[in-house]
Formats: C-alpha cells, sequence, structure tokens
C-alpha cells in the first residue's frame, strides 16, 4: 500500500453548464498521507464544501481523477468509497435519536449491539454528548446537533474523514478542549482526515499541513509555518494570519550600496545592499514594481524611521493593535504590552529586512521571504 | 390590552361558530333526514323534533325500496362494497407505483424527467369524457370493460398524478444530505429510501393517500361508463333512488350517510396521524 491516503488530480467541479455554470473547483491537485490532518481553510464560497462532496461521492466530479489508497474512486458509488463525513448541515436524521442516529453509522452487521452500544458511549462521552443521547435532533441546541453529526462520522472505521466546519457552533472553551481530544482520537488510531473550518487557530492546532482555496483554486498547500513564513502569494499572505499581512505596492531601485524600496507618498525604506541577496537584488532590479508585506507583529517601533499616524488603539488584553496610517494605506502593528499611544501621535516604524516578503506586483506570487529568493 | 384579546378572542369564537355551522348543518341536516319517513321530511315548517325511525337504513341494507307504490330492488350495499372496493385497491395500486416515481422525480434528475412528470400530471387537465369514448371501445377489444381491473386502471388517472406530485413535493423537502449521510455508511439506496425518505414523507404520503382516496370515492363518470350494475360504486348507484314513482327523501339521507361514512372515518383518523406526523418531524438545521 502506497503513503498516499487521497489523491486529487487535476480535479474540477462545474455546477450548471460548463460554459455559463459555476466553476466551484478549478483544476485542483493535491496529496494526503495516510494519517495526517489537512485542514481546508478560504473564504466562504471558495469551493471547500465542494471539493469535499466530490470526495464523497455526493457530486459528480468534471474532471480529474481521485484516488483513495490504491482505488480510483471518483467513478464509484458514495457507499463503496469507505470515506465517512461529518456535514456542514448536520443533516441528522429526524426521526430516530441521537444515539440512533450515531449507532446507525455502524452497519449492524459488523458490530454485535452491545459493541456498538460501547462504541457510542464512548465517543459520546469524548464529545461531551452522553446526556442528549435519548433525545431527538430536533430538541437538542445546534451545537449539540453539530457534535452529534460530529460522532457519527469519527465512530465509523472509514479510510478517510471530511469534516466540513465541525466545530463552527461551540464556544472557544469547549472548541478547545474538544479539538485536543478529537486530535487524540485521530493520531491514536492513525487517521486521515481533511477538515474544513474557519478559524485558524483550529487549522493551526489540529492540522499536520494546511491547504488554502480561494475562487476555487489551491493557493497553497503546505504546514502552518511554512505558510506563516513563507506565503505562497498575497492571498495565503493576507489570509492566513491574524491581524492580517500588512501590505504595500512599493517600487524597488537597487544600487551598488543601498535597496531603496520606495512605497506611496515618497516613503523610502533603504536598507543596505548586503542586507539582500544578490539574487533578490537582480531580479528587484529587473522587476521594479513590486508588492511588499509585513506581518503585524514583525513591524518595530524604534526612534527614527518613517513615519506613521496612530488611527486606533486597542488593548486586547493580551496585546495591543494598533493601527496607523502609512504610506497612503493602513499598517497595523501588534504590541504585546500595552502600548500607550493616542489618536493623531506620529510614531516611527521600521521593518527589518528579515521579516519583509516580497511578492510580484502582477501575478501576486511571492518572489522572497526574508531577503532571499524563493525557491 | 387585556380587554382587546378578550374581545378578538369571542370574536374568533363566533367566527368559528358560523364556519362550522356553515359547513356542518347540512350534514348534520342529512343525519336528521335519515331517520324520518317523506312525511316528517316534507312537512312545513319544518321541525327538528320528530320520532327516529331506522327503517331507511333497514330498507337499504336489505336492498327493498319501498315507494309509495311498490318495492324496488336496489344493489346498495353491493355498490357500497364496490365503492369500497375500488377505492382501496386503487390508492393501494397507486401509492405502490407513485411513491417510488415520486422519489425517483425528487431525486434522480434525469434527461427528461420533468418532462415525463408533467405529462403525468396532464391527465388530471383532460376531460375524462374526451378520454373515455376511445377507453371503452379498447377496454371492449381487450377485455377490460366491466372488470375490477380495468376500472381500478383507469382509477390510476386519477389517482396517479394526485400522489406522484404531492409526495414528490414531500421528498424534495428532505434535505438530501440527510440520505447521503445514511449512504455513505454503508447502506444502499433501497435501504436510504425504506429507512430515512419513506418515514421522513409518511406524513406527505398519508395526505396524499387519503386525498386520493377522496377523489376515487368520489368519481362517477369513469365507472358510469365503464362499469355495469354489479360493479357500480355509490356515486352511481345512487342514482337508483331517482325513480319514477318519486323520491325517497330519508332512504337517499340514509344513502348518503352510508356513503360518507368511510371517508369520513379516514379523514378523522388520518387527522390524527398527520398532525402527529408533522409536529414529530420537523427537520431542523
Ligand atoms: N449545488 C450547487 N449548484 C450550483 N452552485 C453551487 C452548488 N453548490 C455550491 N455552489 C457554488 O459553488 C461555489 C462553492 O460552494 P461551496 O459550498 O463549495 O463553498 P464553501 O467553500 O464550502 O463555502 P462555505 O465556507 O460558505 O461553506 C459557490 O459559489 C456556490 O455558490
Ligand atoms: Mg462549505
Amino acid at each position: 500500500m502506497s503513503d498516499v491516503m487521497l489523491d486529487l488530480n487535476s480535479v474540477d467541479k462545474f455546477y450548471g453548464s460548463k460554459g455559463q455554470g459555476v466553476h466551484a473547483v478549478c483544476n485542483i491537485s493535491m496529496k494526503v498521507m495516510r494519517g495526517e490532518i489537512i485542514a481546508l481553510l478560504g473564504s466562504s464560497g471558495c469551493g471547500k464544501t465542494s471539493m469535499l462532496r466530490m470526495v464523497a461521492g455526493f457530486e459528480a466530479v468534471s474532471r480529474g481523477k481521485i484516488s483513495i489508497g490504491d482505488r480510483e474512486i471518483h467513478a464509484l458509488r458514495p457507499v463503496e468509497r469507505n470515506v465517512a463525513m461529518a456535514f456542514e448541515g448536520y443533516s441528522l436524521y429526524p426521526t430516530v435519536t441521537v444515539r440512533d442516529n450515531i449507532a446507525f453509522a455502524l452497519k449492524s452487521s459488523k458490530f454485535s449491539a452491545t459493541d456498538v452500544a460501547v462504541k457510542v458511549d464512548e465517543i459520546a462521552a469524548m464529545l461531551e454528548i452522553s446526556t442528549i443521547l435519548d433525545k431527538y435532533p430536533s430538541s437538542i441546541s445546534g451545537g449539540q446537533q453539530q457534535r452529534a453529526s460530529l460522532a457519527r462520522a469519527l465512530i465509523r472505521d472509514a479510510d478517510l474523514y471530511l469534516l466540513d466546519e465541525p466545530m463552527g457552533q461551540l464556544e472557544p472553551q469547549l472548541r478547545t478542549l474538544l479539538r485536543g481530544r478529537i486530535k487524540a482520537y485521530i493520531k491514536e488510531r492513525g487517521l486521515t482526515a481533511i477538515l474544513v473550518t474557519h478559524d485558524q487557530t483550529e487549522a493551526n492546532a489540529l492540522a499536520d499541513r494546511i491547504a488554502v482555496m480561494e475562487d476555487g483554486e489551491l493557493q497553497q498547500f503546505a504546514s502552518p509555518e511554512d505558510i506563516k513564513k513563507s506565503p505562497a502569494n498575497i492571498f495565503t499572505g493576507t489570509f492566513v494570519g491574524e491581524p492580517p499581512m500588512n501590505v504595500f505596492p512599493a517600487r524597488a531601485s537597487i544600487s551598488e550600496e543601498t535597496v531603496c524600496l520606495r512605497l506611496n507618498e515618497n516613503i523610502d525604506l533603504s536598507y543596505p545592499a548586503d542586507a539582500f541577496s544578490a539574487e533578490l537584488r537582480a531580479s528587484l532590479a529587473e522587476m521594479g514594481d513590486i508588492v511588499l508585506g509585513v506581518r503585524p507583529y514583525a513591524v518595530q517601533r524604534r526612534d527614527t524611521g518613517s513615519l506613521a499616524t496612530v488611527v486606533v488603539n486597542q488593548w486586547l488584553g493580551d496585546q495591543s493593535h494598533i493601527a496607523t496610517n502609512f504610506a497612503g494605506g493602513s499598517l497595523v502593528l501588534v504590541e504585546h504590552d500595552r502600548t500607550q499611544l493616542s489618536e493623531d501621535e506620529q510614531i516611527a516604524i521600521y521593518l527589518e529586512p528579515s521579516d519583509i516578503h516580497i511578492f510580484n506586483s502582477k501575478t501576486g506570487m511571492a518572489i522572497s521571504h526574508g531577503a532571499r529568493l524563493i525557491g | 390590552m387585556q380587554k382587546n384579546s378578550n374581545l378578538e378572542n369571542v370574536l374568533r369564537g363566533v367566527a368559528i361558530t358560523a364556519i362550522i355551522l356553515f359547513f356542518m348543518f347540512p350534514i348534520l341536516w342529512i343525519f336528521l333526514m335519515s331517520f324520518q319517513t317523506n312525511e316528517t321530511i316534507l312537512r312545513v315548517p319544518p321541525s327538528p323534533f320528530f320520532e327516529p325511525t331506522l327503517t331507511n337504513y333497514r330498507s337499504l341494507i336489505s336492498g327493498k325500496l319501498e315507494g309509495s307504490t311498490a318495492t324496488l330492488e336496489i344493489a346498495f350495499m353491493s355498490n357500497l362494497y364496490n365503492s369500497l372496493f375500488l377505492s382501496v385497491t386503487s390508492v393501494t395500486v397507486g401509492l405502490i407505483l407513485g411513491v417510488p416515481a415520486a422519489y425517483a422525480f425528487a431525486r434522480l434528475k434525469f434527461r427528461g424527467s420533468e418532462d415525463i412528470a408533467f405529462t403525468l400530471l396532464s391527465f388530471r387537465f383532460a376531460p375524462p369524457l374526451l378520454v373515455l369514448l376511445p377507453l371503452t371501445i379498447y377496454f371492449q377489444q381487450i377485455g377490460l370493460a366491466d372488470t375490477y381491473g380495468g376500472l381500478i386502471w383507469v382509477y390510476q388517472l386519477i389517482v396517479l398524478p394526485l400522489i406522484l406530485w404531492i409526495v414528490r413535493g414531500y421528498f424534495e423537502d428532505i434535505p438530501a444530505d440527510i440520505e447521503y449521510a445514511y449512504r455513505i455508511a454503508g447502506h444502499s439506496f433501497w435501504a436510504t429510501f425504506r429507512k430515512i425518505a419513506l418515514p421522513l414523507a409518511g406524513p406527505g404520503i398519508a395526505a396524499a393517500g387519503l386525498l386520493a382516496f377522496i377523489f376515487a370515492w368520489n368519481n362517477f363518470i369513469f365507472a358510469l361508463v365503464l362499469a355495469s350494475a354489479d360493479k357500480q360504486p355509490v356515486t352511481v348507484g345512487a342514482l337508483a333512488f331517482i325513480t319514477a314513482s318519486g323520491i325517497n327523501y330519508g332512504q337517499i339521507a340514509a344513502g348518503i350517510m352510508l356513503s360518507i361514512a368511510p371517508t369520513f372515518a379516514l379523514a378523522l383518523y388520518a387527522q390524527r396521524y398527520l398532525v402527529e406526523g408533522l409536529s414529530l418531524g420537523a427537520v431542523k438545521g
């Protein structure tokens, strides 16, 4: 058996006719390894659910191939794919109790009634829904329905677990608690899971790798650290990370001694040439127009530097978010102590070359991270 | 505020009473008539007070109509039995054929499915008389004229479109993901239909069946043309009450009471079931 559990090969999804319908998933290729947890991150409507539904077999694949293990499955019926799914809309069976909803997922032929009962109790305890097992779905809360639906998926013995926003309805404390338990459950058993989430903390905490999607296209598929450190393009850079990365259009001019990045309003960021690698300087000289990105926590305040005007200063209890006007745009910085800055105050900004991300202004693709050319 | 809502309650009560009176009075009056003789029925002014008699029912059940001059043999009880048999079997056949078809139309969007579904519905638009003449000829040729089988077949024209379209709507209201969730857990299409779709559409199927039963029961024209006396339902058989020697209102009233009894009982029974099913079913989320 290969170590690739799920292999998506140039998968497309069109709703409606090919010419004028919605192109919900565009040419996505990715491989998920056995035992991996993948978080699928992306804005609403970007095609996450469509992708899961194609893997599960509820939507036909318009183009491309999907394999699970060694089997090509995109033409098989849902029953034959051996995939478990927790639905975005829960989709519990309204006519039976929560217990039966979960138990129905275990095809009665394989387990004895007592085994099923033990398993249901176990998973219900893990997800904190033991007390509602004998209620009907219509008489429990949204968050309880969500956990019942998650239990119904996790109790299965499947090759692949597709969890579509499994914890969106829960309060942060419970989410954090369950996150740990679910991760342990999946890892102990060596299961493979794809989890759709809008919660980046959840993605970072649970996932081995994160797949970032936008407009039906896969933007980046890498570990949480890599996505933070080396976003593949402007979208990933600004989408992943809280608060989002600051971006400014800039023009690079390179001389023997200095690298100068000129932002709007004639703000110049000048650095000694050797702060940037030679290859990067060469491509900057060639390109001229670029987009510069810097994460909020990497923006430094110094005694001297380019001036920014404070717009708001918010203390969030453990960090300050300071929004400023800078170079004709907005620049946010994060500091970990309670900063005493008032509105309209001027501060001097310094950006370390190793914190600077540079993107191609036309394609949006990353050129360099930390003053080193990528690739 | 309190006063206002009191007034509202009173007004609502009055309105409901008026509506009930309006709809129920004829039935009540017929009920009373069915225990009277022609003399007490026709007296002027009419009065709700009389000495009740069971002769009307007795003569219906024994099949002998006693007119003012002669005794007429009628087959009322066998008409009633025919009605019951035809309606029950037609609705049963209609449900057996219609419910899976409705499911297919709701779930499997195949080429031309809309057209087929609409064609089936269009059977309801055609004036029955237009269809009946050619049908009679065909039925005589293939030996279906004047058989229960032939009648039940023709009754499908009434029953099937009704069941198909009502039940289809109920199936479409079930979120497909509920069924997917069941199927992905290793259950077959057929099992999903039986265990998930059918119970969820239960109230709708019951409503459609009830409505189809009432339509079948009330049908007149098909049976009038296609069936001879011994296969006719009450709707047609009731014609026999109008005789040359006069009209016996008491017997007609008793006939009406007997012939609405099954639909009435069914409606009462199904109503309880419908309310229960609908309040249980609530598909939330
Ligand atoms: N059955 C459908 N028919 C037509 N278009 C659809 C259908 N399902 C989804 N779409 C469209 O496909 C695109 C992707 O939808 P999808 O449900 O996959 O988004 P998503 O990433 O899951 O969003 P969310 O985070 O809001 O759940 C959207 O533009 C949506 O309008
Ligand atoms: Mg979705």
